[in-house]
């Protein structure tokens, strides 16, 4: 479980409360596959229709992953996965 | 069992002014920023005006480069996010079924000014504070410390 994904407050309903947790995959997709197979119902919040979410942003190492390829942003052994819903409203 | 919801905001009058401040000036566009604060306080401490990336009259968001900057910073300086504010510039100072399908951070209380009556000068504002939780609102208090 090497990716390390920090979860916002709003979102550790599906986590037990956790702040972080660990899951493997060379994509964003798959790690986020992955933690989901433990976690149910998480990844429903960051994605739908196989996209990022429009109010979530999501950093790979300090990098929005919407300019290093959404979904696709790849990562590795070590790497800090951020999920950081957008402050928005009307 | 649902966690307790504070019923009041406590502020200092001078966030207060300068959220009114801050609204008056971007209005006709909404005005947005946070009071951040130590983390597990409800203390607000800091103000931070924040980008509109909207720049817009009905809609806000946190320009997300600056919102991950500010979350980065907390982190090492062990706050969070206590007051979540916006203006509203031609409704009431109520939250619209965006406020509240959007609001992301539970721990915070959202205020918005509205500027609808007096616009960009100084005349009747209205400010209001709200705990949104679960699609829920609950309009609150505000007492305000000299």
């Amino acid at each position: 479980m090497s990716v390390e994904v920090r979860i916002p407050t709003i979102l550790r309903t599906y986590t037990g409360g956790q702040k972080a947790v660990h899951g493997d995959g060379a994509t964003l997709q798959e790690v986020l596959n992955d933690i989901d197979a433990r976690n149910p119902g998480l990844k429903d919040r960051i994605v739908e229709a196989e996209t990022l979410r429009r109010f979530v942003n999501v950093y790979v190492n300090d990098e929005d992953v919407r300019f290093s390829g959404g979904l696709s942003a790849p990562t590795a052994d070590g790497d800090v996965v951020v999920v950081l819903p957008a402050v928005a409203g009307g | 069992m649902a966690p307790s919801v504070t019923a009041v905001l406590r502020i200092a009058r001078e966030h207060v002014d300068a959220m009114i401040a801050h609204a008056r000036e971007d209005h006709p566009d909404e005005a947005c920023g946070v009071v951040v604060g130590p983390e597990g306080s409800d203390v607000p401490t800091r103000l931070l005006r924040m980008i509109n990336a909207e720049r817009s009259p009905t809609f806000f968001r946190f320009e997300p480069q600056e919102q991950f900057a500010l979350y980065k910073e907390m982190s090492t300086t062990g706050e969070e996010i206590v007051v979540v504010y916006h203006s509203h510039t031609s409704t009431e100072a109520y939250p619209s079924r965006t406020d509240i399908s959007l609001a992301s951070e539970p721990q915070a209380h959202y205020v918005i000014v509205s500027t609808a009556e007096s616009g960009a000068s100084e005349g009747s504002v209205s400010v209001r504070s709200f705990r949104i939780l679960d699609g829920g609102v609950t309009e609150e208090e505000i007492d305000i410390t000299e």
